[in-house]
């Protein structure tokens, strides 16, 4: 089945290029025929890569340890819903995934562009089909997910314990279906540069998928961070971690493309702009994809050096080099003689937006590639570290939360200073309320950035709320409808202005989550024995008792020991909660003779971060039981020596079976031992107000989104209609 | 001024500005980072104290529990050859920290010992992006 | 067993591909293939639309308090007259069933002087 696996990945290599080939003989002859191959060699690609997937999904679940990509990610012991996740922890997995989902959204975008843009598909056709033979090229040549041993081993490595859990199973595809829907915006901007035709049909299309990718993208970031702050331990969500960073920079970069394209709609203006920022966000997904694998920058993602490098670099230099020869050489189809009618209006801000936006990502940019330009320049790699970060993002994050809010607020092309007045008085008036109540109800008065953020957001709800309001009036006034129905067919009518207000306003709430938590957090590391306890803010959390576990721990993650504790929290005399931070121990491989039970607990160790969540604030906590450090506990404490009494009492002469069940026994009861007399622990305690609100923020983001690209129901049915009357017409002229 | 002459204008103006803003950027950058280096690049190393983001593999068996909860170590580099630093780290410990895992700390050499800032450890990730076939453990 | 599995998979899949890909090519015979609704109508379209959203939102902006009367009224009728031009352009084309004007590339005039 592996060698039908092969062959699947070399056929698709095959469809790839002869569809690149038609589409593009298609166009220069005027041959339909031959660009519809074309097309439909996407679809085919699409089919014959979830083939591929299917047969490797089924050796992952079947535990086919002779395929060497199971028997590095997964074992036995893997849970079901991992072992199929297992396939993308590993780069030819995730090489496979990626080039999957890129067939999948390119037939889709075929399909949805089979009757249009029909000059601009053939080599729409052809930048798609050439990612996907750039792929395949690197799955048939360097990297096979069908590579076998024979004889296959006996058990395989195991899921890294640290990917075992459900923020995991999603996110890589999340992420990746936001790299991969990239391309299409990219194909179409090229198709539509090399043709010379940048005008409404083109907006329309290539808005739709940037706005797919935009969401995909951001689902994928904002899932990152949170499976950092749940499941890692350090209890942050945000690091400007390279890989972070890769994600954050093209999501940046297509923000502003959706903003200004609508620029180009009502004026033809920006052309230049966003065939740029089309192109850019694309090539930034794209070098996205090459950070997390190459190695080339230290980060906790970053693995050791890939044999892909090279190829990567020169896919990313080729499309930089075509983007900016198409943009130059095409820059008379893009000019345009208009120009901004005042600094006072829609225009003017989006440009600005855009503006901040650029200037973000570079700020980006040159923090997370700083290592290799010092390295280059001065011979040493330097890093920057989050200070540097935060002293330019924050400004300018600033800046752009106040032009959401102020966007909305003023009208196209002029904004006369009577109606600034009227529009912008109650939102002002909510910001310097929220300054008045910073500083005389809520102790914060001492941090003036958090304080100007919450004030800008403030802003953005009111003015979000007051065009809601206005709107929803004036519907009302003019329909019979209900309040409520009024409300639904204003945004109905209305999906992307209303959609995009409510993104704005899910925004400034992940913004305040974010001001809040950083500003005003509370942490502790520290050592504590039962009974002791420790202040973290206005909050008091003690070390009560100790907990322990023999395999089934609470979040069935397979560990073969999960010690940790009870931490019993209470605020001023008042019980809180209760956290159960516990950290669990997963066996070596292989499991040798003789150290049966340290094997069983030297492997990976994973964090069970202990955490109550409430609106106005988290409480996490991450517990690192001394007893175990250096992984053969033989360190110099009692509980390190337990384990090695038990290896002795177990004879390498028994059988493996009895070896093992004697082992499991010797843990259970040195579990038990400690959680009789636990040790020290090393705990990390956390007080963060407002964290909720992130992901709130970030769901609220997701709703307006997906208002914004639902679409209308009479648009649609107004295409079907024109399609009969032009069958009808057709079919007369025939007759 | 004729509009294009205006556009040119304003082209001149606005390119010049992110240049400025880009410079002091740039120069922010040089000023604020620290050096990424190797355990045997800081020992070759003749400046001083100054901090520095260590990168290593942890040395088996040199793993060692001290009071309050600090943590002693060696690191070396990733080719595991060269000389070890001994590593004085206090503050949350990722759970992913072992013998023969890479990390990173960041601090500055202090008389022969790496003293390490609290909480500065970053782990990475096991290595299975590696495209050279491995044996299974 | 599990070879000859393999075999058919990929026989299967082979015979797939080359039959979608040929699609065009037999289907060539039975009529053209030739959308009724032309690649110039459907650009002109997309600008009606656009136009039309353009028009509704100066609207909200006028009820909702952001333009005066005055600028409201000025843009409402350059716009609308914008409109007019692309339907214009709409019903030469179907007129001329074939003899297709091409869509104006920026089917829009400057500002009002």
């Amino acid at each position: 089945m592996a060698f039908a696996g092969r062959i699947a990945l070399i056929v698709a290599l095959a469809v790839c290029v002869y569809g690149i080939g038609g589409a593009l003989y298609g166009a220069r002859h005027g041959r339909r025929d031959w660009v519809d191959s074309g097309r439909r060699s996407i679809y085919c690609l699409a089919a014959i890569l979830t083939v591929a997937m299917a047969i490797l999904e089924v050796a992952f679940i079947r535990n086919d340890f002779s395929y060497n990509t199971v028997a590095h990610t997964s074992s036995t012991t893997t849970p079901l819903l991992y072992r199929a996740a297992a396939m993308w922890s590993s780069q030819e997995g995730s090489l496979l995934l990626w080039v999957w989902l890129l067939s999948v959204w390119a037939s889709v975008a075929t399909f949805m562009t089979r009757r249009r843009l029909r000059d601009i598909v053939p080599y729409a056709t052809s930048v798609l089909l050439g990612f996907g033979a750039f792929f395949t090229t690197l799955l048939v040549f360097f990297d096979s997910p069908f590579a076998q041993t024979h004889p296959a081993p006996v058990d395989g490595a195991g899921l890294d314990p640290l990917l075992r859990n459900p923020s995991m199973l999603i996110h890589p595809p999340m992420l990746y279906s936001g790299y991969t829907f990239f391309t299409i915006p990219f194909a179409f901007a090229v198709g539509a540069l090399i043709v010379r035709r940048v005008d409404a049909d083109w907006i329309r299309v290539t808005r739709r998928f940037a706005l797919a990718s935009w969401m995909f993208l951001g689902i994928g970031i904002l899932l990152g961070a949170r499976w950092s702050y749940y499941e890692l331990g350090w209890g942050g969500y945000w690091g400007w971690d390279a890989v972070e960073n890769a994600a954050l920079m093209p999501w940046l970069i297509s923000t502003a493309f959706l903003h200004s394209v609508m620029i180009q709609e009502k004026r033809g203006m920006l052309k230049i702009w966003n065939a740029s920022l089309v192109l850019a966000a694309s090539t930034l997904a794209i070098i996205g994809t090459f950070l997390v694998r190459s190695g080339v920058l230290d980060s906790i993602h970053a693995f050791g050096a890939s044999t892909l490098g090279v190829p990567f670099v020169i896919l990313i230099a080729t499309m930089i080099a075509g983007s900016v020869y198409l943009v130059i050489s095409r820059r008379g189809v893009l000019r345009t003689e208009h120009t901004l009618d005042s600094m006072f209006s829609r225009e003017a801000a989006f440009l600005l937006n855009n503006v901040v936006l650029v200037g973000l990502c570079f700020v980006i940019f040159w923090g997370t590639f700083f290592p290799l330009i010092s390295q280059a320049l001065t011979g040493t790699a330097q890093h920057v570290g989050t200070p540097w970060f935060d002293r330019y993002t924050v400004p300018l994050a600033l800046i752009l939360v106040l032009l959401s809010g102020i966007g909305p607020l003023i009208a196209w092309r002029r904004a006369s200073l009577a109606n600034m007045r009227r529009n912008f008085a109650l939102p002002l008036a909510a910001a310097a309320a929220m300054a008045l109540a910073s500083y005389t109800v809520i102790p914060i008065s001492s941090q003036i950035g958090a304080v100007i953020l919450f004030c800008a957001a403030a802003f953005v709800c009111a003015s979000v709320g007051q065009e809601f309001w206005r709107g929803w009036r004036v519907r009302r006034a003019t329909s019979r409808e209900s309040p409520p129905g009024a409300l639904v067919s204003m945004v109905r009518r209305n999906r992307r202005r209303y959609g995009g207000y409510v993104v704005h306003v899910g925004i400034a709430v992940l913004f305040v989550g974010v001001a809040a938590s950083s500003t005003f957090q509370h942490e502790q590391t520290v050592t504590l024995r039962v009974g002791q306890s420790v202040a973290v803010g206005a909050y008091e959390m003690k070390y009560v008792r100790a907990t322990g576990s023999l395999i089934s721990d609470p979040k069935n993650t397979g560990a073969t020991i999960t010690l940790g504790a009870a931490l019993r929290v209470t605020r001023g005399g008042h019980y809180v909660g209760t956290l159960l931070p516990s950290a669990g121990y997963f066996p070596t491989n292989p499991i040798l003779p003789g150290q049966v039970v340290s094997d069983l607990i030297s492997g990976d160790a994973v964090d069970q971060v202990g955490l109550q969540s409430s609106w106005r604030r988290d409480l996490w906590s991450a517990i690192k039981p001394l007893a175990t450090t250096d992984s053969v506990l033989g360190s110099q404490v009692p509980e390190g020596s337990l384990v090695s009494d038990a290896d002795r009492t177990i004879s390498p002469t028994w059988s493996g079976k009895v070896q093992l069940e004697t082992a499991y026994y010797e843990l259970g009861l040195i579990v038990k031992h400690y959680v009789r007399f636990p040790p020290p622990a090393l705990f990390t305690v956390i007080a963060s107000p407002l964290v909720v609100w992130i992901w709130f923020g970030g769901a609220i983001v997701l709703f307006g989104g997906l208002i914004a690209i639902w679409p209308s129901p009479a648009a649609l049915r107004s295409r079907v209609r024109a399609r009969y009357l032009a069958r009808i017409a057709q079919e007369l002229g025939r007759a | 001024m004729t509009p294009p002459r205006r556009r040119h204008v304003k082209l001149v103006v606005s390119l010049t500005l992110a240049v400025v803003l880009a410079s002091g950027l740039i120069y922010t950058s040089f000023a604020a980072s620290n050096p990424a280096l190797t355990p045997s690049q800081l020992l070759s190393r003749s400046r001083g104290a100054s901090t520095v983001q260590l990168t290593g593999t942890v040395v088996s068996h040199t793993v060692r529990d001290l009071p309050g909860g600090a943590l002693a170590f060696r690191l070396v580099d990733r080719t595991k050859r060269g000389p070890t630093v001994l590593v004085d780290y206090s503050g949350a410990v990722p759970p992913t920290f072992e013998p023969g895992r890479e990390l990173i700390v960041t601090g500055a050499l202090r008389e022969g010992t790496f003293v390490a800032q609290p909480g500065s450890m970053i782990t990475k990730c096991p290595s299975k992006y590696s495209a050279a076939p491995s044996t299974p453990a | 067993m599990s070879a000859l599995l393999a075999a058919l998979l990929i026989a299967a899949l082979l015979t797939l591909v080359l039959w979608i890909l040929s699609g065009p090519f037999r289907e060539r015979r039975d009529g053209d293939g030739v959308d009724p609704v032309s690649d110039e109508r459907r650009a002109l379209e997309s600008a009606k639309e656009a136009k039309y959203a353009e028009i509704r939102d100066n609207e909200i902006d006028h009820r909702t308090g952001k333009l005066s009367d005055l600028d409201f009224r000025a843009l409402d009728r350059q716009l609308r007259g914008e409109a007019v031009e692309i339907l214009r352009q709409i019903d030469e084309l179907e007129a001329g069933g074939g003899h297709a004007v091409p869509p104006p590339a920026d089917p829009r005039p400057g500002p009002p002087a």
